[in-house]
């Protein structure tokens, strides 16, 4: 499927939808402008840390509110966007619910097991119990306890290295919140770098994200995770990073910004264009530290 | 020798890991702290990265995230956000390290609202992992400018949660463990008195006057009976960092 399509026939004006759930990396930035471009609205994003990718779609006006742990610029500093919602309401009014990794960790883990909430010690005594009523404190045997209620988003966007046209996937390094968010969603949309056989996945099935009836849509699309870092493909940019954090310091620079990078591109293809092909290049993975073969033969 | 602010403060905060101890490292300067006491005193720590990734190795490059790809390369063991979260639930943490934007007497911090809940001055980026290490790790190490308007008598929003109001505050919230162990700040170091729970002045940097710490402190601030000067970085120390952070990225003069 295209990604245009993708986004197209399976998000939907006011879904709730956890993209980029591995933190700093393979963040599906592609599909976030693709979500711009086509001026979906009312999303509730849910996530762990997805760097700049939701304060870009904050200030583009798709996002209604945000269930998350936190929203900026790793290396740049705050999130100009995300301020100017929830301090001026531009563009327009933000709702918050407040979370930690831990906690959306747990909501999403327990929508993927199909229970009501899951118990922690964490959270206890922050006031993320008063900007977050949904969580509670209860008690069993004298033990306080947060308890936090599920999450069962519409759809989950994950980036992965490799997929069959099937749905079958690899993803590989750290994975954040990625396994419990696509186990847990209704749909999951997968982007990825490479399209294999499914003879080269199932050849390692300990590396699957989910198995491909979980996988509603599987979209090839080399560079989705730019200018966040991808293990064995690309390095992260940190310059534009940075750019981002300057050029939409006021609401005029962000508006220049998206419409350089996003509005007036009409395809990832387009993006990468407009990056240029050596700055990708330079960004390339190109020397190689192999994992070891397994051996899953059964005689 | 000469050394930058924030290079003394990487010293001082990669002084307080000791050999063996389980870590969990936050981003920014906490990053290079820990790779210094790797590369130092305590060549056997561990780091935990919340976004899925442990080592127990440091890492040669500069790192502007956690995930970057050189801190994924040589790690031992990459995995769920969720497992490490688990062995920190349970204790296996020793520290946990993070920066802040504001922090009052007690070690609360707030990395949420400037100005409160309902009209935010300024909207910081929430807890991202900070909420859980501060709940759940044995001690907690942070790092912060020292200015008034960010060490405070009380922080608007308690995201990571101190010695609450002092006493016996986190029990009585059922936290398990934990509590601040260290502020590492631009002027000294500052620790918890463990019967009031407040924090006071226990280290003042080389050249640093013990008014201008008075001066830039939100609340009265007490003395340590330890009370000493910082002792400057070594070449060592300063060697690990400036061949990592080349540049001055993180540590250059500010």
């Amino acid at each position: 499927m295209s990604l245009n399509e993708a986004i197209r026939v399976l998000v939907e004006d006011g879904d709730t939808v956890v993209m980029g759930a591995c933190h700093e990396p393979i963040i599906p930035f592609a599909a976030a402008h693709e979500i711009i471009r086509q001026k979906k609205q009312h999303l509730t994003l849910v996530g762990t840390i997805s760097d700049i990718m939701v304060d870009m779609m904050i200030g583009a006006g798709v996002v209604k509110k945000v269930i998350i742990a936190w929203v900026g610029n790793v290396s740049g500093g705050l999130g100009n966007n995300y301020r100017r919602a929830v301090e001026k309401s531009i563009p327009h009014p933000l709702e918050v619910e407040d979370h930690s990794n831990f906690s959306i960790g747990l909501s999403v883990l327990a929508g993927a097991m199909g229970v009501p909430f899951l118990p922690t010690k964490s959270l206890l005594g922050t006031d993320l119990l008063k900007s977050n009523p949904r969580i509670e404190i209860n008690t069993y045997q004298d033990e306080k306890l947060a308890y936090v209620p599920a999450l069962t988003p519409n759809v989950a966007i994950i980036g992965v290295q490799r997929a069959d046209i099937y749905g079958n996937s690899h993803l590989w390094g750290n994975t954040g919140i990625a396994m419990e968010a696509a186990m847990a969603s209704k749909k999951v949309i997968l982007l990825a770098e490479e399209i294999v056989s499914k003879e080269v996945i199932l050849s390692d099935p300990n590396r699957v994200l989910v198995p491909s009836y979980k996988v509603t849509a599987v979209v090839h699309c080399p560079g989705f995770n730019h200018p966040s870092p991808f293990q064995g493909f690309y390095q992260r940019d940190h310059e534009f990073f940075h750019q981002y954090h300057k050029e939409t310091k006021t609401e005029e620079g962000f508006g220049e910004w998206l419409n350089d990078w996003v509005l007036s591109l009409s395809n990832h293809e387009q993006y990468l264009d407009k990056l240029g092909r050596n700055r990708l290049e330079q960004l390339k993975i190109k020397e190689k530290q192999l994992a070891a073969p397994v051996n899953y033969a059964d005689k | 020798m000469n050394y930058t602010t924030s290079e003394l403060m990487v010293v001082a905060a990669a002084r307080e890991i000791a050999d063996h101890e389980v870590i969990e490292v936050g981003t920014r300067l906490p990053i290079l702290a820990f790779t210094v006491a790797k590369r130092t005193h305590a060549p056997n720590a561990v780091g935990f990265y919340d976004c899925g990734i442990v080592r127990d190795t440091s890492v040669e490059d500069m790192l502007f995230t956690m995930g970057d790809t050189p801190n994924l390369k040589g790690a031992q063991w990459c995995t769920s956000t969720n497992n490490l979260m688990y062995l920190m639930q349970k204790g296996d943490v020793d520290a946990g390290f993070l920066g802040g934007a504001e922090i009052d007497k007690f070690g609360n911090i707030n990395t949420s609202y400037i100005g409160g809940i309902e009209e935010p001055k300024v909207k910081l980026p929430g807890s991202g992992g900070a909420a859980d290490i501060a709940a759940l790790s044995k001690r907690l190490l942070v790092i912060m400018n020292h200015e008034k308007r960010r060490l405070k008598e009380k922080v608007d929003y308690v995201t990571t949660p101190g010695y609450g109001d002092g006493g016996n505050w986190r029990e009585e919230q059922g936290l398990p463990r934990g509590g601040i162990g260290t502020l590492i700040t631009t002027l000294g170091t500052l620790k918890p008195n463990m019967e009031t729970k407040e924090l006071e002045l226990y280290s003042i940097y080389p050249g640093v006057s013990i008014e201008e710490i008075h001066e830039n402190t939100g609340w009265e601030l007490k003395h340590s009976k330890y009370l000493k000067e910082t002792e400057p970085p070594l070449k060592e120390e300063l060697d690990v960092i400036r061949s990592i952070d080349k540049e001055g990225f993180w540590t250059g003069n500010n």
